[in-house]
């Protein structure tokens, strides 16, 4: 069997990125990318499409290994980990996609159970149950427990499958574009929601975004990905008030 | 497209091919194995196929007879007509429509499927999940199709045998009890083992095929119909390859 992974979940910076660089072939996505991330704080990163935001969250929760640099969860550098570790780690941070990933041959309980069943193992079928309807009733959608994916509405859908990402009560939770391809209206209600998880569990988040809502309601602090740099980060305040003409290109 | 790179892009298939059945058969396999998905894909891959392979293989019987008849009449060997069609059906004709007929639904099934899952970031998200979606998706589904096809092929062949019975009786009367003994007078093992053996590399071609078409499908809808036809296509054209394979190796054998 496979040892246990001594998580310093209790550590003050949860995750550290230092120099991380990819590229597919000419593409370099990735230039040396740093970031910090304290306990307890909402990190939103900012880039244009195709700026490699996609990328950089994938290589954070190992899907794809970095060409070079360093990624550290809880202590433990994510390239250097094998399968097993790596699943210990992804236990404790949670992974909301951008196409949300809802399994489709799946009811929407069955969706939530999935991650549950995978990653522990000794819980009964009643715990598992209550866990199912309390990380639904979190988002508000108790009544969708029997639906299939594709009977929601693209907001409800997002909103299942941040349930199904928070059902395993995550130390950091992940984002990606959280609100891309939502109208405006249910946007503001995901971003609400995705603030109130991060008080209620006090999670830490890194939201990937080009959605200004986004920056201004769920940010502690911005960050700007561009040219694969972290190339400029403060407060959504000091941010929009920038001189540098890269970063105003987003305020405009 | 030039003939060299429709060349270079073939040489990629068969090598990324190999690759990916070299991962099946190294790690696929290997605990924990996913029983209850495998027992989910038999039943979708293999008892929901029935309906259609036995429409197929009785009418393929049928009309094989219809066929076959004007000509043996002229010879005279009329009487042989059973035996003649047992023969093509169990080593041929049967195991090879069975598996196209199955390459068409569970090939292109099985690539849609896993294509968009790919594109949806559901592998993503069963991988994030602690599981490993190869050995959930892929494994479950090559093993299931190499188990069930050759479970088709035999009910397919007995509903031939059936068509064709009725195709016997169109002409002439032959009692049902005659006719079986006929069937099975002029039938041996070496006739039935080989195409049964066959059809297990049948089934593992369109269940590896299906399976590397969709996992590597390219991102976009668009993405998903390709992976969905080409896993028909190959795995059609793969199924005479092993099938010409096939019958050098009995005709050595001397089966
Ligand atoms: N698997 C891959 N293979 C090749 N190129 C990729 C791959 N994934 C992403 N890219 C490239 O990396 C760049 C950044 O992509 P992505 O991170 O998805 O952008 P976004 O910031 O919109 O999420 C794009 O130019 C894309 O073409
Ligand atoms: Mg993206």
């Amino acid at each position: 069997m496979h040892s246990e992974l001594k998580l310093d979940i209790k550590s003050n910076k949860v995750m550290i990125i230092k120099g991380l660089y990819k590229s597919f072939a000419d593409n370099h996505v990735l230039n040396d990318f740093n970031l910090e991330l304290v306990r307890g704080e909402s990190v939103v990163v900012l880039g244009k499409s195709g700026s490699g935001k996609s990328v950089l969250i994938k290589c954070i929760i190992g899907l794809i290994k970095p060409d070079k640099g360093s990624i550290h969860i809880f202590g433990h550098n994510i390239p250097d980990l094998d399968h097993d570790e790596l699943d210990q780690i992804r236990a404790k941070v949670g992974f909301l996609f951008q196409s949300n990933a809802l399994y489709d041959s799946m009811t929407v309980r069955e969706n939530l159970e999935f991650p549950l069943r995978r990653h522990c193992l000794e819980v009964s079928q009643k715990e598992v149950d209550k866990m199912v309807i309390s990380a639904l009733e979190d988002v508000g959608l108790a009544h969708t427990i029997d639906m299939m994916p594709v009977e929601l509405s693209g907001g409800m859908r997002k909103r299942v499958a941040l349930a199904r990402t928070l059902i395993l009560k995550p130390e950091i939770i992940l984002y990606d574009e959280p609100t891309t391809g939502l109208d405006t209206i249910t946007s503001k209600e995901i971003i609400e929601l995705m603030v109130e998880i991060q008080q209620k569990y006090k999670t830490t988040s890194l939201i990937i975004s080009h959605d200004m809502n986004c920056v201004r309601m769920a940010s502690d602090r911005v960050v700007m990905l561009i040219d694969g740099k972290c190339y400029a980060s403060g407060t959504y305040k000091e941010i929009t008030q920038s001189v540098d003409p890269k970063v105003k290109l987003f305020f405009e | 497209m030039s003939i060299k790179s429709d060349l270079r892009s073939f040489l990629t298939l068969n090598g990324e091919l190999f690759r990916f059945s070299l991962r099946f058969f190294r790690h696929g396999l290997n605990p924990p194995f996913e029983f209850s998905e495998f027992l989910k894909q038999c039943y979708v891959i293999g008892y929901k196929s029935l309906p259609l392979i036995g429409l197929t293989a009785f009418i393929m019987g049928l009309v094989l007879t219809m066929q076959l008849r004007p000509s043996m009449a002229d010879y005279g060997v009329e009487a042989q007509l059973p035996a003649i069609v047992a023969i093509a059906v169990i080593r041929e004709v049967g195991p090879v429509i069975t598996a196209l007929i199955f390459a068409g639904k569970i090939g292109s099934s099985i690539g849609a499927e896993l294509g968009s899952m790919k594109v949806t970031e559901q592998i993503d998200a069963m991988e994030v999940s602690g599981t490993n979606p190869f050995k959930y998706l892929v494994a479950t589904r090559v093993l299931a199709c190499t188990l069930m096809l050759p479970v088709l092929v035999m009910l397919g062949d007995a509903v031939s045998l059936y068509g064709a019975y009725l195709g016997v009786n169109i002409h002439s009367n032959t009692s049902f009890i005659l006719y079986w003994t006929q069937v099975f007078d002029n039938l041996v093992f070496g006739d039935v083992l080989p195409a049964f053996t066959k059809s297990f590399f049948f089934g593992f071609a369109v269940g590896i095929i299906g399976c590397y078409k969709g996992y590597n499908s390219s991102k976009g809808t668009e993405g998903v119909g390709r992976s969905a036809n080409s896993a028909v296509v190959v795995s059609s054209v793969l199924i005479f390859v092993i099938d010409l394979l096939a019958v050098q190796v009995t005709d050595i054998l001397g089966y």
